[in-house]
């Protein structure tokens, strides 16, 4: 089987979701079914990326989307090197350009970025040759997040459209909000976010939600509950006066799940803050809780991205339909 | 050489007595000798003849805010190629930013502005001094003797003095010697680590914004603190359909309250920063298209007294950053005019109010004699064509710098000749 059925894919960059169409989203999600399949099999390496190499560039601390990049350029075949800002040059006050340009001379494929700066995977993709994909700049986005919470709902509930999300937390400052935001917008959910209105943004209702301050009114029959993270140093009396507070009002236990549908699916991004915006019983319930299948998704949505930005189309990998 | 020069075959505009008239202007020395239909019986013996071509003659434009780089920061601006690109854009007068590196807060720092400018300035430059020492915002600085030196004005550049009781001192005391506060005035904990205005676009960003109200509420205090204190205070830069209301409330009231703007906030709006562009990361921030309204309507009805450049010179380091982290600012001296002269093109501000608020509003802010096509007046002229369209390019700026949010902007209208002390320190070729 050849390309007779690869579709196009005209991106060089994942920078955000807003530059998707909802049918190349469908064709991402799908390519990501593929992967799944394949991780699940005792051989997992694949040549679609050999002789490619692939930079992890990170400026901010993160285990699990390194890992899941650095994992899914590998088992496509592509040579990985990470960076991580800790012992760079950039601690000796090199520009994030300056960076871009030295590693972009040495002829990367791709490079993945995180970033504390909104903003800074559209800079570094106006000076490099390869393909840049964000994986989270500032409050701004974070696309594969997005693409592998879909992912995640889709296989368990089969489609995207017509569902209800409600996005909970600490909507002021998250990046996976405001992609997932735009990405169930596009495939045809109703999105909705529920926060104190001190950590919702301006104007956020323009983006196209419902907005929700308390979370009996913002869960009422949702299908999906996703949780969002809150550092603890918000909680101190900047954003929320208290732990428990929060907790009390707009922390996810069993309570207030019960005004969401009866199987709805529980999410967090992760790191979890057990206690903090999610009870462990909830956290841990086995048949609602889908955050271990979001991390096992992650994998295979970051191969499908690299595969579909690096060869500029979506085919199907032809030895997994095999297998 | 003759020092007698006839400016012939004019329409002559002058917001001081309203005058929009064919005519000439003969200068003898630095001064205006004569204003009107002078030569209508023949050219005068032993002068030196300039043909208008029936292009505009005004008064130089005088700018109430630019920062020139010096001392301290000569690799963003010099005072020589900032008043290079100061005569390219027709302005005859340059306030001087104190915010330089060191600060203007003493004597002899406003008698090196003055005398650097002498040496290598090719339009005027006077010097503005600083509130406070340091522009800590906590100890006045010697309003009285920096006047002496030569300080037109009192400013801590872009930062406000935070503390209510230093500033109803520092009005307080300058109202003794009739000195003018120019103030920026942003609540810093309402900016917070904002970056661009609050709104829909910072949220969809990710970028963190900057509530009209931190302007909004800085302002409102300085104009109580004026009624108590009496004093003459200028808001340097308003942005927001707010302040204008509240600059508008207080000129009602008979306060001795004006205020600037620069162009950029009635020609942009906050959708210029697009995807991150950090030329269009300035302070106050670009605000919305309410705002930039509301900013025009203050400039039509005269709640806005001055334009100002705000010129901030910035080198691409300062730049090229996140947007987060990019520097503040947009060069202005060479784009002040031609976008000012966009107003007029749209019917919202006629020519002679325009340029009022360019030569006239500002004269008048500041006690100077220029601003005005007036016997004895300095011979300060701006001779420019409203009419012919071009496009602004960045890169052919007499500044250092290039950071101008218009570049490749199609215009109307370019200055022809700019004359200051009755010599030619710039002329357009073509």
């Amino acid at each position: 089987m050849t390309s007779a059925d690869a579709k196009p894919f005209p991106h060089r960059h994942l920078l955000g979701i807003e530059h998707l169409s909802a049918d190349e989203i469908s064709a991402l999600l799908d390519l990501s079914d593929a992967y799944v399949e394949l991780n699940r099999r005792p051989e997992k390496k694949l040549n679609r990326l050999r002789g490619r190499t692939l930079i992890n560039l990170f400026f901010e601390t993160s285990t699990r989307t390194k890992t899941s990049f650095e994992l899914a350029g590998k088992r496509l075949g592509a040579d990985v090197i990470n960076m991580s800002v800790e012992g760079s040059a950039i601690k000796k006050g090199e520009t994030l350009i300056d960076t871009a340009m030295t590693l972009n001379a040495m002829q990367p494929d791709a490079m993945v970025i995180r970033h504390p700066d909104s903003g800074a995977a559209d800079l570094l993709s106006q000076k490099v040759n390869g393909s840049v994909i964000n994986a989270g700049d500032g409050s701004h986005a974070h696309p594969t997040q997005a693409l592998l919470d879909a992912v995640t709902i889709r296989r368990r509930l089969g489609h995207l459209e017509g569902l209800t999300v409600a996005i909970c937390g600490d909507i002021l400052h998250s990046r996976v909000a405001r992609s997932n935001i735009q990405l169930f917008g596009k495939m045809g959910a109703l999105v909705r976010v529920v926060a104190p209105p001190t950590l919702l943004p301006a104007s956020i209702e323009r983006l196209g939600v419902e907005v929700h301050n308390d979370m009996v009114a913002g869960l009422k029959d949702a299908d999906i509950v996703m949780m969002l993270r809150l550092q603890t140093e918000r909680m101190k009396g900047a954003f929320v006066p208290s732990i428990r507070e929060y907790f009390r009002y707009y922390g996810l236990d069993r309570e207030k799940l019960a005004h969401a549908k009866p199987d709805a699916l529980i999410m967090h991004p992760g790191p979890m803050n057990r206690g903090v915006e999610i009870d462990t019983e909830v956290a841990d319930d086995i048949n609602r809780s889908v955050i271990r299948e979001q991390v096992e998704m992650g994998v295979a949505v970051r191969m499908a991205c690299l595969d579909a930005l690096v060869h500029q189309k979506l085919e199907q990998p032809t030895d997994v339909a095999a297998a | 050489m003759s020092d007698r020069i006839a400016y012939i075959n004019a329409r002559l505009l002058d917001p001081a007595t309203g005058t929009d008239s064919p005519g000439d202007v003969l200068t003898i020395g630095d001064e205006i000798a004569d204003v009107g239909a002078l030569f209508g019986a023949g050219l005068p013996e032993g002068s030196i003849v300039i043909d208008c071509g029936g292009h505009c003659l005004a008064p130089g434009l005088i700018d109430m805010m630019a920062t020139l780089g010096e001392p301290g920061r000569e690799h963003k601006e010099t005072i020589a190629t900032g008043t290079r690109a100061a005569a390219v854009g027709g302005v005859t007068t340059v306030i001087a930013s104190p915010d330089t590196r060191p600060i203007i807060d003493e004597i002899a720092l406003v008698e090196f502005v003055e005398r650097h400018a002498q040496a290598t300035g090719q339009v005027r430059v006077l010097p503005a001094a600083t509130i406070t020492k340091g522009m800590g915002g906590l100890e006045m600085t010697e309003f009285g003797l920096l006047m002496e030196a030569g300080a037109v004005l009192f400013t801590d550049g872009y930062k406000s003095i935070v503390n209510a009781q230093v500033m109803r001192r520092a009005l307080s005391y300058a109202s003794n010697f009739n000195a003018l506060i120019s103030h920026h005035t942003e609540v810093p904990e309402l900016v917070g680590d904002g970056v661009m205005n609050d709104g829909e676009t910072a949220t969809r960003l990710g970028l963190s914004g900057i509530p009209g109200i931190a302007e909004t509420i800085m302002l409102e205090r300085d104009i109580r603190i004026v009624e108590l204190t009496g004093g003459r205070y200028h808001a340097s830069s308003i942005s927001t359909a707010d302040s204008v209301a509240v600059v508008r409330r207080a000129k009602d009231k008979g306060l001795q309250v004006t205020c600037g703007v620069a162009p950029y906030h009635f020609a942009l709006n906050e959708n210029e920063v697009g995807h991150y562009r950090t030329f269009a990361k300035v302070s106050p921030p670009l605000r919305s298209e309410r705002d930039r309204e509301a900013i025009v309507e203050g400039l039509a009805d005269g709640t806005v007294d001055v334009i100002a450049s705000h010129h901030r010179p910035e080198d691409p380091e300062a730049k090229r950053l996140p947007f987060a982290q990019a520097a503040y600012g947009a060069v202005g001296l060479e784009t002040l005019w031609p976008i000012s002269l966009e107003l007029y093109h749209k019917g919202q501000v006629s020519l002679l109010d325009l340029l009022a608020r360019l030569t006239l509003g500002p004269a008048t802010i500041l006690g100077l004699p220029q601003g005005r096509l007036a016997r004895g007046a300095p011979a300060d002229l701006l001779i420019f064509d409203a009419d012919t369209p071009s496009r602004i390019d960045a890169a052919t700026f007499q500044s250092k710098s290039k950071n101008s949010p218009f570049d490749q902007r199609p215009v109307q209208g370019r200055v022809m000749r700019t004359v200051v002390s009755g010599a030619t320190v710039y002329e357009q070729r073509s």
